[in-house]
């Protein structure tokens, strides 16, 4: 069940990513495009999506356990700091170049095009030099921190 | 307003919903899709095996629908293999900076109402559309 379960999540999501068409990154730009020929398709999938959402995580949150794991993994953090905001700037301007997000362009592999792999590839790069990065300012941080309380 | 679908859009929406809300109710995790993979590019050995059945159910799901008689068309991308790169750093690094995408921000963290991700999604909204605006109206592409 440890792997049967996120099987059939990632099954549905990608069901759901392609039948609303939110594979398609044409299908996103023109969603994104609203000085141009607008297709609010995306708007009514977020939509969508929130009314079994909010419900949905409502309903999880009164509960004290999932029923196929020990614990539940909520995310922690809460404060609107500059990372989250640099971070959704910069998400932002990489989604609007291509219409691609990571969930359709994992989906995209699917179709073994060439430009799906080399974006895949980038923007797994992107994400081992952001956890590079962290790790180094952090530890910069420790010894920084050691040092001070060598001296 | 070209193309709008809004009942395909609207079934496939529930669906995406529908697959976030079991991920927590069943494992306990966010189905955030960059959080999953970015989990997978490190070379610890644990917490690996559920981040791999999710991405597997991912891109096995048009392969289904493809024996099924519903097969994906391959994506139309920019010809610029340089946008192609650029474009996959900055969602890479931006999505880890950021703490999340549009699934993980956009479906699962608006759907606990979170005032992080709502403000996430509206900024990564914002700077999606100002960059579909400027390489489609202003540079024109």
């Amino acid at each position: 069940m440890r792997i049967v379960a996120p099987l059939f999540c990632g099954l549905i999501f990608g069901a759901g990513l392609l039948i609303s068409g939110m594979v398609q990154p044409t299908k996103v730009l023109a969603f994104l495009d609203i000085f141009g020929a607008w297709d609010p398709s995306l708007a009514v999938v977020m939509a969508s999506a929130l009314a079994v959402a909010v419900p949905g995580f409502m309903l999880a949150s009164r509960r004290s356990q999932p029923w196929l794991a020990q614990q539940y993994f909520w995310p922690g953090k809460v404060a609107i700091d500059v990372p989250l905001v640099s971070g959704a700037a910069l998400f932002g301007i990489g989604w609007g170049l291509v219409g691609l997000c990571p969930g359709p362009a994992l989906e995209n592999l699917a179709t073994l095009s060439p430009g799906i792999i080399v974006f895949v590839v980038a923007m797994a790069a992107g994400m081992v030099l952001h956890d590079t990065w962290q790790r180094s300012r952090l530890l910069a941080q420790r010894d920084g921190q050691l040092a001070r309380a060598d001296g | 307003m070209a193309d709008f679908t809004p009942v395909s859009a609207a079934i496939g929406g529930a669906l995406i919903g529908l697959a976030s809300v079991l991920m927590m109710l069943l494992t306990g995790r966010i189905a955030g899709v960059s959080g999953i993979f970015s989990g997978l590019l490190n070379l610890r050995g644990e917490d690996k095996g559920w981040r791999i059945a999710f991405i597997a159910g991912l891109i096995l799901a048009p392969v289904i629908a493809g024996w099924i008689g519903y097969g994906m068309a391959t994506p139309t991308l920019p010809g610029n293999w340089t946008v192609i790169v650029v474009a996959g750093l900055l969602v890479g690094f931006g999505s880890r900076l950021g703490g999340g995408c549009t699934s993980g921000h956009g479906i699962c963290g608006i759907g606990r109402l979170s005032p992080r991700s709502i403000t996430a999604t509206i900024v990564f909204m914002v700077t999606a559309v100002a960059t579909v605006a400027i390489t489609r109206h202003v540079l024109g592409g």
